[in-house]
């Protein structure tokens, strides 16, 4: 904390040890509100990008949507954010885009409170929210000129120039002069995602910014975030495609019924899960028995594959070892990394019900 | 300057450079007040270029064409036309017609501002925000960021143009309708004195514009209530109704106590333009009405929507 005067005096360089960005409170550490947009680099000295702090929103009708929510998202990072349907993202988005305002907590997007700083800090903050929502009657150029028109901070000058890039980025170049009533779901996404991209960004957030988009355009897309990402903007993902998340993020969180339960480095959340120990066989029988005299628990068998816990305290080289002696004849033998999929379920419950 | 340049662009060729290059754009973003209109232009754009705002201008120009009509083929049979204009409160104007084409601008604009013009200007403004809302393009108009403020100053500042528009577009079409059918030349006012025909022009622009700001009032209403729900036709129809009740109740003599505080009850007023001397009175009281109107429910409009959570 007490480096941060000089940092700011100088107005370059990180400021601090990166974990200072911890979990719990040192959202205040970010500099006084108006020097952070004027200079554009007060807000890089904070190392998180969105920090809440006790975030809560019950909705008119008596729904607690979103609970003591303490986000904590790191300044680079591309963050997942998941849970089951109902579980508060889009609530929190909305919170975190000044769209609607918390029951109570606090929200500061690039150093800034938000709602009320909104005006200072979404021009550097494209988002994609609950789906695209276009104007059918115009094409879709015209649906671009008119949200970069509503972007005080946009210059007119560069706008024809800058949807056109836009466009050209979510490979829409070609469909640009047609109305938007006539697009395809896909399209639809694409046009979306190209409106958050009519300025350079410093935080991307993206409602499941794939729903709807073909294998090419998912590719493409999650590309696109990764140039982003390694331009320095910051992704904020929500989305239900856990392989996605895993491909692309570095980070994530995991809600459920409103409440925050797990956020972290995506390599620790998937380890936190042990992987399973994977033997293809004929002779599954006797694998399964070998499997449990090395100590494994939990042995399953589905047609030639025997599946189980590792072993706590062995070499799997032994436990290999161990089958071929027995005169199992092995076809392969492996451990299957624990997905993030099955962190999440561990995590949320495997009730398909969606919480009322 | 152009060195910078260079070494910018040849940074940005490795990987490591386009970080540089992206906070570069970001800290160069010098902001002109003048760009904050753009949400005005595109507002204009988008509102005079929808297919449905050019149905409500040709249904406005097709009255005075449907009055021009009806006046030639019924003076064409030799018989008078009635006197008395629509609603009662209109004086004689559509008897003057077939002497001066002119009259028809005064006939058209009073046939059409008790309910088509007011009807055009609630599905506008009625549409403003929950069209917006509805269609979820609202939350992107927020996030661009518009600005609630901004956006619904916008919106107003739209539907005013409208009235505007949409009353020089009777205005002009019953001015060529009645040239078409009918001669022109220097006319009587109701006073019974002559002004010339440029100077008829004059009063007739006058009262174009008399006759929009008269539509003020509706135009904050219906934005007020455009802010209440996120349905565009459900904004529409109780504005629309709101304005057939006003008029309705305009008529009931047991309520005159409160009737000069309904925002249509002085609209019929502009005919006193063609007094000579003009009698400023009621047109005084009718532009106060439409101010008050616009202040309360601006207000009204104001207050929901900087407050409103946005979640459609
Ligand atoms: N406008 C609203 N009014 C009242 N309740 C709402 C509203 N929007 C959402 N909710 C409730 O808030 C809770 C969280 O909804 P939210 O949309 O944030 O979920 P989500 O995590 O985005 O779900 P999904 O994965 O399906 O998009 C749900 O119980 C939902 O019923
Ligand atoms: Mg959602």
């Amino acid at each position: 904390m007490e480096e941060l005067p000089a940092a700011e005096a100088d107005g370059a360089g990180p400021a601090g040890p990166v974990d200072q960005a911890g979990l719990a409170g040192p959202t205040d550490q970010v500099g006084p509100v108006g020097l952070a947009d004027r200079t554009g680099q007060a807000g890089d000295l904070a190392d998180t990008v969105i920090a809440t702090r006790a975030l809560t929103k019950r909705y008119r009708g008596g729904q607690l949507a979103v609970d003591g929510l303490d986000l904590t998202v790191p300044a680079g990072s591309v963050f997942g954010f998941l849970g089951p349907n109902g579980s508060g993202k889009t609530t929190t988005i909305r919170m975190l885009m000044g769209l609607i305002e918390p029951t109570a907590g606090t929200a500061r997007v690039l150093g800034q409170p938000m709602p009320r700083a909104a005006r200072a800090v979404l021009p550097h903050v494209g988002a994609l929210i609950e789906g695209p929502a276009l104007y059918g009657f115009l094409s879709g150029r015209d649906n671009l000129i008119r949200y970069d028109a509503a972007d005080p901070t946009a210059d007119p000058r560069t706008r024809r120039t800058r949807v056109a890039t836009a466009l050209d980025r979510v490979g829409l170049t070609a469909a640009g002069g047609k109305k938007a009533k006539a697009y395809s779901l896909g399209m639809k996404q694409r046009l979306g995602l190209a409106a958050a991209l009519l300025q350079p960004r410093r935080l991307l957030v993206l409602d499941e910014p794939t729903n709807g988009l073909d294998p090419q355009g998912m590719r493409e897309i999650r590309a696109l975030i990764r140039e982003l990402a390694s331009d320095g903007t910051t992704v904020f993902l929500s989305s239900h495609l856990l392989d996605e998340i895993e491909q692309v993020c570095t980070h994530a969180a995991v809600m459920a019924q409103g409440r925050l339960i797990t956020q972290g480095a995506v390599a620790d959340l998937a380890a936190g899960t042990r992987g399973r120990l994977v033997v293809t066989t004929p002779d599954t029988g006797d694998a399964a028995r070998v499997l449990k005299e090395q100590g494994a628990g939990d042995v399953v068998i589905t047609d030639d594959r025997v599946t189980a816990e590792q072993p706590p305290d062995r070499d799997l080289a032994d436990v290999n070892a161990a089958l071929v002696t027995a005169g199992v004849r092995v076809r392969g033998f492996g451990v299957e990394r624990a997905s993030l999929e099955d962190a999440f379920v561990a995590l949320t419950g495997e009730g398909f019900d969606v919480a009322g | 300057m152009s060195q910078a340049e260079a070494v910018e662009q040849g940074g940005a060729i490795e990987g490591a450079g386009k970080a540089g290059k992206v906070r570069e754009a970001r800290e160069a973003r010098k902001v002109s007040p003048l760009w904050t209109f753009g949400l005005l232009r595109s507002e204009l754009l988008t509102t005079f270029r929808r297919w449905r705002t050019l149905a409500l201008l040709a249904v406005l120009a097709a009255v005075p064409i449907l009055v021009g009509i009806a006046v030639k083929i019924e003076t064409g049979d030799g018989g008078s036309t009635g006197g008395g204009g629509p609603q009662g409160g209109g004086p004689a104007f559509i008897s003057q017609i077939t002497n001066n084409g002119l009259f028809l601008v005064f006939t058209a604009l009073a046939a059409t501002l008790p309910f088509f013009l007011p009807m055009a200007i609630g599905v506008i403004a009625g549409d403003a925000i929950a069209g917006e809302a509805n269609a979820g393009t609202l939350r992107y108009l927020l996030v661009a960021p518009a600005g609630r403020t901004r956006l619904l100053l916008t919106k107003y500042a739209t539907t005013m143009a409208f009235c505007l528009v949409a009353t020089l577009v009777v205005a002009v079409s019953a001015l060529t309708v009645g040239a078409l059918l009918f001669p022109l030349g220097d006319l009587t006012t109701i006073s019974g004195t002559r002004i010339s025909f440029a100077e008829g022009l004059g009063r007739a622009l006058l009262i174009a514009l008399v006759v929009a700001a008269s539509l003020i009032g509706v135009a904050a209403l219906g934005l007020f209530v455009s802010t209440l729900t996120n349905s565009g036709i459900a904004a529409m129809a109780t504005t629309v109704g709101l304005l057939i009740t006003i008029q309705i109740l305009d008529q009931i003599p047991q309520l005159h106590a409160i009737q000069p505080y309904f925002f249509s009850h002085y609209w019929l007023s502009f005919a006193d333009l063609m007094r000579e001397p003009v009698y400023w009175d009621d047109l005084v009281k009718n532009l106060g009405i439409q101010a008050l109107y616009a202040a309360v429910f601006g207000s009204a409009a104001w207050a929901r929507f900087t407050a409103k959570d946005v979640t459609a």
